[in-house]
Order: structure tokens, then C-alpha cells, then sequence
């Protein structure tokens, strides 16, 4: 198909704007814009039949299940839309007067509220735009947290199932990594921890349940450890979907926790974002939170900046309140009953578990939450057939495929998360196509190497992509890179999570 | 529950293939030091209608800006969103996809990123843009820690007239990022560009903004050049709106340009969540934070999308990444990608020259003493009132007007200044209504 | 097109998976078969600078393919006298002739007796078998 720059043929638009008869000041000279930016040339209609190709080149939720492990797609209800859509919402200026934002401020208020019961500590801050950030935040609150004791701690400890962004935030908060291992039965290395920590140790960074979709028996043992030396725990909230109204991160000893609005909350996630991404802390790190604060003051509510030991602003205005309305619409619709939604996460896993465990490698036999972690390392060794043409046969069942390659530990990985939305027949489907690809791998396993079949494109070729690096559209200088030679270069690397 | 769709004979099946009795026994892992023994203290269920109204009375206590004739901007404007945009939003396919991770899946949201790419890189003159960024205050903290690591240096320069919401974040991240931050002060509502050039010997980057905070054009150029013979990354913030009327960053020589991306298809949001975008150099690819789609073919030779040089990314280098960001605002981009083809270039000159034309006779119109005189401006400026701004604000508000922001809150000693801001949707009817309020 | 597994009796191995061939006090370092092999296709070559000092045991470089990132570790100290800029412009020559056309560096040596804490071929083979 084209690209929309492809479809522009010059002198054709889609905009009007009003025509006012007033002077346009001249910008000066040096400040002038001296040739005018490519962009697309096209009436609307056409404007909207290039958006509209897009779409149906691409698989959302909408379109079928969407397994992705770590990721939690599930439905995302249409009356979300609509109320982040009122103009009361939608049309507020961010430095409009806190007396005429009132609706606003006490959304946020009610959705921090909520977030600190689900969570098990006091405070909230929503600012952080996505779970990455949030963890950025509270491993900036730990930093000043000890800078406010005096004291110099350089370390932070992070599972090796952890995801990436755990580690890349270790460094961009200034602390160096330690890593502790998992042991056989998918838990933390206990015996490990106890030699890493010590008094430079500033905390640990966890998800619970882990990567592998399972939760670790020996929580409390862990947070004793770094709680006998003073540190921190910091919960990493990507895999809150199993436990809310379960087990509360507050309650598993965890000091620091991040929300990930966009998976456990439904937030629509647009092919890549928004997300949101606030924090839940203990008492005693409140006074460190980004500003402003959200505080009621009578009947009313109002910004509060007046917090002198706050790590600062981590991001522009209060976070990203459009996904706070959604957030906060789809848990009023639950109330109480939340823990329903995470108790039947947890049984759609278990019972796709059940039904795919005898045709695939499960590395850690136990009872999973809201996800679990196959190996198809047996049909690796046995017929050279990988994760990655799994997932890619799955395709062609009209399934998107789940997490593969990841958590690292796991070879050949295929990390499955059904989430708590999807209907039985759905998950029998899924689990006949499994199966049915487990026996293709014996009998028929070109139908999986050359899989997909039906899709608008077939493998690619990523390193061709990374090699010659062709970002943006080149217009008349772009290269026709048909015309140079491609092999099946879609490589045996994380996808997803 | 509404978003569930188990029976309860599909739920007794269920059970009785995984082998246990009761849903809670799958749980059996939990430890019970650790258990939550009661139910959670939330307000009860809402059903859908009783849900839209009880979001409805909340909305309704905020005064948009359809209630009150606006005149706020400092970083968040009231730009026309054309209907194409909420149209394309609400194509299910495109709302409700995850990172484009397969790319047989996801054919139509890599190539829309690549688009979105070439938009970016086309207004800001530069190589390659990244998917997005968080907003544009935290692209400011990416491009940091791209000039810690492109230049080894420790200091970073910012010019007092970028937004404080952008200073803010940036003095955030400097600490973990081992950073210290300096400021250089505005002369006259702008950067002296030997200032800036000073304080940029041996920094890392020095950041500027324009138009800047105030409204006025800084002599962009010069500041470039200025950083830029000091060795430092020389990085423009920059308005996409302005930019059809405005120089491209690139054609000014700097090395990355950053922005909101707010004002190019996205509604105000009370703050978010929007997009920033992060341009720089071809020299700078391999340290660009943040998810990228390159071209390539497949196994047939046909054109395809996929998102490359992950090798940067936190899944893959993971400690050493460029950055941390995973999740980020592909579905705002996407908005700017149709707005921006919406207006195309002519559309997007006659959008900047527009909003222009309507603050250059605001200005005329209001009658009152510009704080910056002699700058040139693009769609703000700052004008003084006369007694303390918040006094002003209150009585324009009692007639339905918002005449725009108090500089104090954020500059002390600007008591008695506006910052007014005038977009495509005011008409000269609406600034003539202003100039009432303001001078009752 | 991709060499085939080999390990030359000339060279000495670092358990980095980096091997170095000695001559009059430089040395020629380079990433060995096992390296490429696990890394799949190099898609880019980040060198150190000429003149910069490297020392055992430390990153010198990185190679990157499209899935994985490894740093090239020095097997010796020394002074950088000479960057392949031909790995540097097609890092898939290091995949082709990882021990001919596909070497990184070339140092002066600090202390050539640390070339005496090497593994040779065999030892170097035996040690891959075990990973």
C-alpha cells in the first residue's frame, strides 16, 4: 500500500480555516521559514481512506484475542470513550483556575483515593505518564529519601525476570544494578538476596506475580531482608492484574508501587500508548512525591505545590488525565467487585494452562496467575521448530500471538496472558490452534516455518531494516528497497512484554 | 459484571479441567501473611447509564473552553481538531493495538509511525524522530541524556524563557542522570546568544524554546550557532504550529529539535495525555531514546514496516538503554500524523499566519503596554494590566472571559503581566470582547 | 555468507569470546567464531577511538545484531593503533571472516606477558563445548 505521501498530489487539501481579513505581520527574515515542510496533500477523502487501510492492516483487541503476555489486552469498554470525550474534560485548559476545574481535581482525587486502597499505602501521586516512569519516580523518591537521611546507598537490586525497563531505570536514576536470580521453583533466590543486601543496598525492584506469571511464596521473607537494612521495595505493577483485592502490594511489604493504567485499568492502547503510570508510597515517602498534589480544602479541592522536599515536576501539569477518566470510569463500574476481575484473570489462565500443558514445556510446574510461561524448546530440539514460528502460525488462526522470548531465563518463551475479558469458546479456540500447531511441528512444519499465510505482509526482514535504517520517507531520494535482495530475517527475539 | 464473560457453567467446566475446587484455591501460592481479608473499601458498582451521569455532573464543574471564551496557551492550546482526527481515533483497530511487537499484525500502525516519522522530521528539518515522546517537557530530559552521552559532559544550559513545566522536568532527571543545570537569564524577553554561548563551554546541550514562554521569537539562529561553537548539542523546543511560518530547526544547524505536539491534533485534555516529539540528526540515531519503525521488505520483496535499531531499547540493552521509556503516546502521534496531513503545507502556513494576524490585532486592540515591546511574536504575547494579574483574571472571568495566564506564577516580579494567547478558533468579535473585559 | 566454525592454532582466546593474534609487541584483536555465531548477523561495529587505551577485561567496543548488544572485551591492554573501518562500514564482515577480513582492532601492547594468561585453541575449544 501507499504511503500517504505517496497518495499527496500537490495543490490538494483536506483543511479549511477561516479567512480574516486582518494584516499578517511579516516574520523576520532570519526567522522565516525558507522551504515549506512536505507534509501530505490530500482532500479528505482520500485523507480517510489511507487512515482507514491502515486500520485494517492492524490487529487490536477489537479484532480477536490478543494473548500478549506482561501486556493485559483486555476489552476496553466503549463508555470509557465516551465520558473522556465531554467537553468538561475534554476541553479544560490545564492552567485554567483551580475554582473552575473543580470536576477535574475531584476525579483525581476520587481515582488517587482508590488507587491507595488497591495499592495498601496512603499516597498517591498520578503524575507519572506510563510504568516506566513511575518506576524512574520512585527510584528518584528513594534517592531522596536517603539524601534526606544522610545516607549514600548506590545499589538496587532487580529479578533477572524482570522487564527491561527495570534495569534501564536502575542507571537513569543514578543507581548501579544487582541482579539476583530465580531459583526452581520460579521464586527469588532467597539464599542469593541475603548475600547482595547489605547497608549501600538502596532497595529491590520486583513484580509480583513474576514475568513467569507466578507469585513468590517467600514475599515476606524478601521484604524482611531489605527492610532489616533499611532499604526499599519497589512493586512493579505491570502484573497487578492478578491480585487487586487479593493480595495488596502494601500488605506484601512493598513501600514504592506503579500502576500501569493502560493494562490493569483498560486503557485503550492506541498501538503504543498512552499509558499512565501513577505511584502509591508509604507515609514516610510522601513528603518526597512529585508536585503538585491533589488535596481536598473543604468542600473543595485544590492543587498542592507547597511540598519543600519534593523530587520536582516528572513530567508537565498533573499526568495524563484522559486516561485517569477512563481508569477511573472502568473501576466505578466494578466497584467492590474488582477482585472479581482479577479472579477470573486468573482462572482464564489457569485453564488455558490446563489445556496446553501436556503439548508444550512448562518450566515451573505450579498452579500460575493471571499469566503463564511455555517452552517450546522441545519442538526446538525435536523438529527446529522455534517460538517464533508458533507464534507466527498463530496468526493464521486469526490469533495474535502472545509474548515470546521473554522472561530471558525461559528458552524459547511463549508468555501467555488471556486476561480476564475473554470468553471460554475463546479460550478452547485458542488452545485447539496450540495444539493443533504442536502436531503441525511434526507433521507439516513448513506450514509453520512460512508462516503467516493470509497477512498483508510475510516475515521481514529486521536486518535489512536496522542496516539501512530507512526512518522517515525520503520522497524523491527514497530508496526501492524491493529491488535488494530479502531473506526471512524476523529474528528469535523479545517480542512483546 | 459487563466486561466479563464466563457463566457460571463455563466457570464449574473451567474448574473442574484445571483440577481444583473453588477459584480460591488457585490462589493457593498467595501466602496468608499476605492475603487481603476483606473487600476492598470502593464506592459500589455504577451501571453504564448511572456511570455517564455521574461523570457528566463532574464535567459539568469544569469550566471548558466552550463555557468561557479562552485565551490561555503557556504550552496547551486551543487548536481546531478537525473531525477526521476523532474519526481515525475511533477506528477500533487502531485504538485497541499494542506496540506494533509482530508486524504481520501490525502492518497499519508501522506504517502510520513511519509517517508520523516523516511528518517530524519534515517540520523540524532533521533526520530521524522517534514514535513519540511522554510530553514536551520530558523529551527535554531525553535530550539531555542523549548529550550526556553523545558529548561525555556533565552540564546542561537551559534559557530561562523555556516553559517552566519543561525546566521543571529537566531539573527532575538532572540528578540521577549526574547533571547539573544552569540557566541563563532573558534580556529583554529573550537569550543573548553570547550568554548562552557562555554558559555552554563544556555543557552537554543548551536548550531554547521558539517561539519561547513569552511568545517571542528568540533569535534561533544565532542561539544555535552559539551552542553549537561551544561544542554543546544545540537543541530547539519548538511549537509544531509555528512551524509552516517559522524556520525548521535543521535548517538552523541544531542538533535535535523537541516540542509538544499538543496544539498538532489533540485536544487540551486538562494536561494530557498528549505527545512529544524528538528529532535529531542522522549522527544521533543510535542513541535516540524510544521505539523507532524503519522500511524493509519481506520474504516476497514486498514493502514492510517493523520497528528497528532495538538494540538501544531497555528489552535489549537493558541497563545501558538510551532511555527507559517502553509504553508511548503512538494514538496522540497518530492524531498529529491526521491533523498534520489534514492541513497539508499550505494549510499549515495559513494556520501560523492566521493565528498571527489575530494576535497581532489583539495586541492593537488591547490597548495595553506589551511587557517585551520589542520582540516580534508568533501567537502569545505578554502584556501588563496595570495591578496584580490575578485581579484582572477574576474580573475578565466574571464576564466569561479567560484572558490568559499570570506570568508570576511562574516568574516572580512579572506581577502584573498576561501572557495571552490567540489561536485559529478566536475571532476578532472574540478579542474585541476581551479588550472589554480586560479593561473593566 | 557465514564461515564455518574454526578455532586457529595461532591465535590465543580470552574466555570473552574475543581472540588476539601477537605480533612484535601489538596485537590484533578480533571476536571468534562462537561470538558471531551466538550474536546471528552484525548490523553495526561501535570501535574506541585511535589512541585509546584499553585493558584486559574491560569494553573496548560494542557490535550489535538486530536481537542482542555484547560488549567486545579486551583480551590485552594496550594503545589503539589501527581501527578496522572496513568492519566499521560492513560489520557483516565480521560474521564472514571473523578471524581474516573481520578483525576490530589492532593495539600496542602494555604488558606482553599478559598474553601468557590466554587460552590456546584447545583449551579455548574445550571451554565453547561446555557453554
Amino acid at each position: 500500500m501507499k504511503l500517504i505521501y505517496e497518495r499527496s498530489q500537490p495543490e490538494r487539501r483536506a483543511s479549511t480555516l477561516p479567512r480574516i481579513d486582518l494584516p499578517v505581520p511579516q516574520v523576520p527574515e532570519e526567522l522565516r521559514r525558507s522551504r515549506p515542510p512536505r507534509l501530505a496533500e490530500l482532500s479528505e477523502p482520500e485523507l480517510v481512506r489511507h487512515f482507514s487501510e491502515l486500520a485494517t492492516r492492524t490487529f487490536g483487541i477489537d479484532t480477536g484475542f490478543y494473548p500478549l503476555g506482561s501486556c493485559t489486552m483486555k476489552h476496553n469498554p466503549r463508555v470509557n470513550e465516551r465520558v473522556v470525550n465531554l467537553p468538561g474534560f475534554r476541553d479544560l485548559h490545564p492552567l485554567q483556575e483551580e475554582e473552575a476545574a473543580q470536576g477535574a481535581l475531584e476525579l483525581m482525587w476520587r481515582l488517587q483515593e482508590i488507587l491507595a486502597e488497591i495499592a495498601g499505602l496512603p499516597a498517591v501521586s498520578l503524575q507519572p505518564a506510563a510504568g516506566s516512569q513511575g518506576e524512574l519516580t520512585g527510584l528518584m523518591l528513594m534517592r531522596a529519601y536517603f539524601a534526606d537521611r544522610g545516607e549514600q546507598r548506590r545499589k538496587v537490586v532487580v529479578a533477572d525476570t524482570a522487564h527491561g525497563t527495570n534495569p534501564a531505570s536502575v542507571t537513569m536514576a543514578g543507581y548501579e544494578l544487582q541482579k539476583v536470580a530465580t531459583d526452581v521453583r520460579g521464586n527469588v533466590d532467597v539464599a542469593q538476596l541475603r548475600e547482595l543486601v547489605d547497608g549501600e543496598t538502596a532497595g529491590l525492584m520486583l513484580t509480583n506475580p513474576s514475568t513467569l506469571g507466578l507469585f513468590d511464596e517467600h514475599i515476606e521473607e524478601i521484604a524482611a531482608i531489605f527492610h532489616e537494612v533499611g532499604g526499599l521495595l519497589y512493586y512493579d505493577g505491570a502484573n497487578l492484574n492478578a491480585v487487586c483485592g487479593i493480595s495488596r502490594p502494601g500488605d506484601m511489604g512493598f513501600d514504592i508501587v506503579h500502576f500501569n493504567l493502560h493494562k490493569t485499568f483498560s486503557q485503550p492502547h492506541g498501538g503504543g500508548g498512552p499509558g499512565g503510570g501513577p505511584i502509591a508510597v508509604r507515609e514516610r515517602l510522601e513528603p518526597f512525591l512529585p508536585v503538585p498534589a491533589v488535596v481536598p480544602d473543604g468542600d473543595a479541592f485544590r492543587l498542592d505545590y507547597d511540598r519543600p522536599k519534593t523530587i520536582g515536576k516528572v513530567r508537565g501539569f498533573y499526568g495524563p488525565f484522559g486516561v485517569f477518566v477512563r481508569s477511573y470510569a472502568y473501576i466505578r463500574s466494578y466497584g467492590p467487585a474488582l477482585r472479581e476481575m482479577s479472579e477470573v484473570a486468573v482462572l482464564n489462565a489457569n485453564y488455558l494452562l490446563a489445556l496446553l500443558k501436556n503439548a508444550y514445556e512448562l518450566p515451573f510446574d505450579r498452579l500460575c496467575m493471571h499469566e503463564f510461561v511455555l517452552s517450546a524448546r522441545h519442538l526446538k530440539r525435536e523438529q527446529g521448530i522455534t517460538a517464533l514460528d508458533v507464534a507466527k502460525r498463530l496468526m493464521d488462526y486469526g490469533f495474535h500471538p502472545p509474548t515470546i522470548y521473554f522472561p530471558l531465563i525461559v528458552r524459547e518463551a511463549l508468555m501467555i496472558e488471556p486476561t480476564e475479558t475473554e470468553p471460554k469458546e475463546t479460550l478452547d479456540a485458542f488452545a485447539d490452534a496450540m495444539l493443533e500447531i504442536a502436531r503441525d511441528a511434526a507433521e507439516h512444519p513448513d506450514l509453520l516455518k512460512e508462516a503467516p499465510h493470509n497477512r498483508p505482509v510475510r516475515r521481514v526482514d529486521e536486518v535489512k531494516a536496522a542496516k539501512r535504517a530507512v526512518v522517515r520517507y525520503g520522497f524523491e531520494e527514497h530508496p526501492d528497497l524491493s529491488e535488494e535482495p530479502s531473506e526471512a530475517r524476523e529474528l528469535e527475539a523479545q517480542k512483546g512484554a | 459484571m459487563s466486561f466479563l464473560s464466563l457463566t457460571e457453567r463455563d466457570r464449574e467446566q473451567m474448574l473442574a479441567t484445571i483440577g481444583v475446587e473453588s477459584v480460591d484455591e488457585l490462589f493457593r501460592d498467595v501466602p496468608e501473611g499476605v492475603r487481603f481479608r476483606r473487600e476492598l473499601e470502593l464506592e459500589a458498582a455504577l451501571s453504564e447509564p448511572e456511570l455517564v451521569a455521574h461523570l457528566e455532573q463532574l464535567a459539568a464543574r469544569n469550566v471548558d473552553t466552550g463555557r468561557e471564551l479562552s485565551f490561555l496557551g503557556a504550552g496547551i492550546y486551543d487548536h481546531y481538531v478537525p473531525a477526521v482526527v476523532d474519526a481515525v481515533l475511533a477506528r477500533g483497530e487502531l485504538l485497541t493495538a499494542y506496540t506494533p511487537y509482530q508486524p504481520e499484525m501490525s502492518q497499519g500502525v508501522l506504517q502510520a509511525i513511519f509517517e508520523y516519522q516523516t511528518a517530524i522530521c519534515e517540520l523540524t528539518g532533521m533526520d530521524v524522530s522517534n514514535a513519540s515522546g511522554y510530553d514536551g517537557a520530558t523529551v527535554a530530559a531525553d535530550a539531555c541524556y542523549v548529550a550526556k552521552h553523545v558529548t561525555g559532559r556533565s552540564r546542561v544550559v537551559l534559557a530561562e524563557t523555556v516553559s517552566p513545566q519543561v525546566r521543571q522536568v529537566v531539573k527532575t532527571y538532572a540528578p540521577g542522570f549526574g547533571l547539573e543545570v544552569v540557566d541563563v537569564p532573558h534580556r529583554n524577553g529573550v537569550t543573548d546568544p553570547d550568554e548562552l554561548g557562555e554558559a555552554a563551554r563544556d555543557a552537554a546541550c543548551a536548550i531554547f524554546q521558539q517561539p519561547n514562554f513569552f511568545g517571542c521569537l528568540e533569535p534561533a539562529p544565532d542561539l544555535a550557532a552559539a551552542a553549537n561553537e561551544a561544542g554543546a548539542l544545540s537543541v530547539a523546543h519548538v511549537d509544531p504550529v509555528s512551524l509552516g511560518v517559522l524556520e525548521a530547526p535543521g535548517a538552523y544547524g541544531c542538533a535535535l529539535a523537541i516540542g509538544e505536539g499538543q496544539g498538532a491534533g489533540n485536544y487540551q485534555a486538562y494536561g494530557g495525555p498528549h505527545y512529544g516529539f524528538i528529532a535529531a540528526r542522522s549522527d544521533y540515531v543510535r542513541r535516540m531514546p524510544g521505539r523507532i519503525v524503519g522500511e524493509t521488505t519481506d520474504v516476497d520483496g514486498r514493502r514492510a514496516y517493523v520497528l528497528t535499531l532495538q538494540t538501544r531499547e531497555q528489552h535489549i540493552r537493558r541497563e545501558k538503554a538510551t532511555s527507559n521509556i517502553t509504553t508511548n503516546q503512538t494514538l496522540l502521534a497518530l492524531a498529529g500524523l491526521v491533523h498534520l496531513s489534514w492541513l497539508g503545507p499550505q494549510g499549515l502556513r495559513e494556520l501560523g499566519e492566521t493565528c498571527m494576524a489575530l494576535a497581532a490585532y489583539a495586541k492593537e486592540r488591547l490597548a495595553l503596554p506589551l511587557l517585551f515591546p520589542e520582540q516580534a511574536t508568533f501567537k502569545e504575547f505578554a502584556v501588563r494590566v496595570g495591578r496584580p494579574a490575578e485581579e484582572a483574571i477574576r474580573a475578565a472571568r466574571a464576564r466569561g472571559v479567560h484572558p490568559g495566564y499570570a506570568l508570576k506564577r511562574d516568574y516572580p516580579g512579572m506581577e502584573d503581566s498576561l501572557l495571552v494567547c490567540v489561536t485559529e478558533k478566536r475571532t476578532p468579535a472574540d478579542i474585541d470582547r476581551l479588550a472589554e473585559a480586560l479593561a473593566a | 555468507m557465514v564461515a564455518a566454525e574454526s578455532y586457529p592454532d595461532e591465535l590465543r582466546y580470552h574466555s570473552e569470546h574475543d581472540w588476539a593474534r601477537l605480533e612484535d609487541g601489538q596485537a590484533t584483536l578480533g571476536i571468534t567464531w562462537f561470538a558471531q555465531d551466538a550474536l546471528g548477523e552484525l548490523v553495526h561495529y561501535e570501535p574506541p577511538e585511535e589512541g585509546a587505551e584499553i585493558a584486559t577485561g574491560l569494553s573496548y567496543g560494542e557490535v550489535e545484531s538486530v536481537k542482542a548488544v555484547s560488549d567486545l572485551i579486551a583480551p590485552l591492554s594496550g594503545t589503539v593503533v589501527e581501527v578496522n573501518q572496513k568492519a566499521v562500514e560492513e560489520p557483516e564482515t565480521v560474521n564472514e571472516d571473523p578471524y581474516g577480513a573481520g578483525w576490530l582492532v589492532r593495539i600496542r601492547l602494555s604488558d606482553p606477558a599478559e598474553a601468557d594468561g590466554l587460552m590456546d585453541a584447545q583449551a579455548y575449544q574445550s571451554f565453547v563445548a561446555e557453554q
